[in-house]
């Protein structure tokens, strides 16, 4: 900056001065409760710092004395644009504590409800991408199609955003007729608004040149900043919780892993858009396997941990022992120490869980993706435009709940 | 080839003798604890061993153990390697009373934060970390709030009138 100029500014002149601007917490750019301190030379960045903390909630000191159960919807709370992926990681967490083995069907199951979050939350992310940039038709075009997944998880679980989806064991009722529906509707009209918004986004001129080379972040920093997910796949590593160490039955599916070149925020916005591809086509395997094995199962039979039937709970007195135990948080936890990563929208959520047997966990601990990789936001806006650090915060996928715990 | 827990064990064994304890292998992943004043010298030893490649720090957090006198908080660091796909646990104990471990900053710019989180809810003091200051708590706070001596408010208590979330007044609970 200061080598440019050609004219020798005398000490201490105004031009030679930078200024300090807040940016957030609440800055409606920033799309979550996220303040950074941004020292600008003009409009060019010269350093930053980002204050994080703003919606900590406590999630792992509250879920010290709740029982395992309860804390379902603590985990709902923290990427809330994908909460069944994390509701269905801390499922898996405890079922790998409890060695309960799930039937094929809850695995598919699974999976479909897990790809339809990663749409809806790829799908936000590269609105709002899209939106930064200053085209807000695309985020409507998509947005008008998270509506039907929503509707899905409504019809399975009864809740749209905060979804508490599934049991330890299973899902709490099987799929009625109008998920398969919804689904399929899905599964016809979202890929005529994804082909849309690409024909729209991807060979834009001005989309380009407002994303390309902006934020870039090369493979070896990105792992050093502890970045997964879409984030680090952009920058060329085809890492992915899915493939490298498969839950939920995902090695029965054929897909590939979308990687970038060169980590910035148009590669970033090019690897989600493929995996929303990606997740089409894993839902479309998953409901084709579905088909094939029997329609009546949607959880592993394990009374002990599963909710009997209400009906049985009136009628046989084995339900009735079970519902009890498990409402009251009493039943059986074995010892042990495990950390069970998933793949969540925004990279690897991880859940490092400690039982000494009582009925809460002894310990707790969510490894949130993007608290890790905000870190490099310092790095990634140094020395670029400030129009440049907002784009870059959004199709980082930041999302505030995540961060704070 | 593929990374076996035996040929982990073994390496490290060769390496640091006698040092490397409480070896175990739990759902899948090998657990092992060090010296506090060595975890850096094993971290490096994993990052640059050409065979054992651990170069990615997957999470850093802290458990505290009121009841393991003289070792009471564990700092867990998570390990990864990309290539074979194999993941470590690593723990290091230190005291209460001197909760001091050093940074690994230098190795992983991602333990910053992550080191951030811990001090802030544990207390680990981490040597030579660039800005060890409370990252999700306010600063003014003065005790470390993840640890046991803290419990969660007892959910039946009657003492406390708020009415405004159902307990106590004319709800009478």
């Amino acid at each position: 900056m200061s080598e440019q100029q050609h004219i020798t500014l005398p000490e201490g002149s105004i031009e030679r001065q930078t200024q300090t601007l807040n940016l957030g917490p609440t800055h409606p750019a920033t799309h979550g409760v996220f303040q950074n301190i941004l020292e600008i030379d003009g409009e060019r960045i010269v350093s930053s710092e980002s204050t994080v903390g703003y919606i900590h909630r406590a999630f792992e000191k509250i879920a010290e004395r709740r029982p395992y159960y309860q804390i379902t919807p603590l985990t709902d709370r923290l990427n809330y644009c994908s909460s069944p992926i994390n509701n269905m990681g801390w499922h898996l967490t405890v079922e790998k504590l409890l060695g309960v083995k799930t039937p094929k069907r809850v695995d598919y199951m699974r999976v479909v409800i897990m790809e339809l979050a990663r749409i809806t939350d790829h799908l936000i992310c590269n609105g709002v991408v899209g939106v930064d940039t200053g085209a807000f038709t695309g985020f409507l075009y998509l947005m008008k199609h998270r509506e039907v997944a929503y509707e899905v998880y409504e019809e399975i679980c009864g809740s749209r955003l905060t979804t508490n989806i599934g049991r330890v064991g299973g899902f709490e009722r099987n799929f009625t007729p109008a998920v398969f529906e919804k689904l399929e509707k899905f599964l016809k009209e979202f890929p005529v608004a994804l082909k849309e918004f690409e024909s729209l986004m991807t060979r834009n001129r001005i989309f380009m040149e407002r994303t390309q080379g902006v934020g870039a972040i090369s493979a070896e920093r990105a792992l050093n900043y502890g970045f997964t997910g879409p984030n680090l796949r952009a920058a060329g590593v085809d890492y992915d919780v899915r493939v490298a160490q498969p839950y939920s039955s995902y090695e029965d599916f054929d897909f590939t892993i979308p990687v970038g070149t060169t980590g910035d925020c148009y590669d970033r916005f090019l690897v989600r858009n493929a995996e929303m591809w990606e997740s089409l086509s894993i839902i479309r395997q998953a409901l084709d396997k579905m088909k094939t094995l029997p329609s009546d199962v949607w959880h592993a039979d394990v009374p002990a941990y599963y909710l009997p039937e209400k009906s049985d709970v009136y009628t046989k007195m084995e339900a009735l022992i079970y519902h009890f135990k498990i409402i009251m948080g009493e039943s059986d936890i074995l010892p042990g120490e495990l950390y069970n990563p998933v793949e969540g929208a925004n990279g690897e959520l991880g859940y490092y869980l400690i039982s000494d047997g009582g009925r809460s966990p002894y310990r707790l601990h969510f490894r949130r993706p993007c608290f890790i990789y905000y870190q490099a936001y310092a790095e990634l806006v140094k020395g670029a435009m400030l129009s440049d650090a907002i784009i870059c915060m959004s199709s980082l996928n930041l999302i505030a709940g995540e961060l704070d715990a | 080839m593929s990374l076996t827990s035996d040929y982990i064990k073994q390496r490290l064994a060769e390496k640091f003798g006698e040092s490397i304890s409480q070896v175990e292998e739990s759902f899948g992943t090998l657990s092992f604890a060090a010296p506090k004043d060595l975890n850096l010298k094993v971290m490096q030893f994993l990052y640059d061993d050409e065979e054992l490649q651990f170069r990615f720090l997957t999470d850093l957090t802290a458990v505290h153990y009121p009841e393991r006198k003289g070792e009471e908080l564990a700092v867990v660091y998570h390990l990864y390697n990309f290539r074979e796909r194999v993941r470590l646990r690593l723990k290091v104990y230190a005291s209460v009373e001197d909760p001091k471990v050093f940074t690994a900053t230098k190795l992983y710019e991602s333990a910053n934060w992550m080191e951030r989180e811990t001090y802030d809810f544990f207390g680990v003091e981490f040597v030579g970390h660039p800005n060890l200051k409370r990252i999700l708590n306010v600063d003014e706070m003065t005790y470390f709030p993840m640890r046991k001596e803290f419990p969660l408010e007892d959910q039946s208590r009657v003492d406390k009138d708020d009415e405004m979330f159902g307990r106590g007044g004319h709800i009478g609970i």
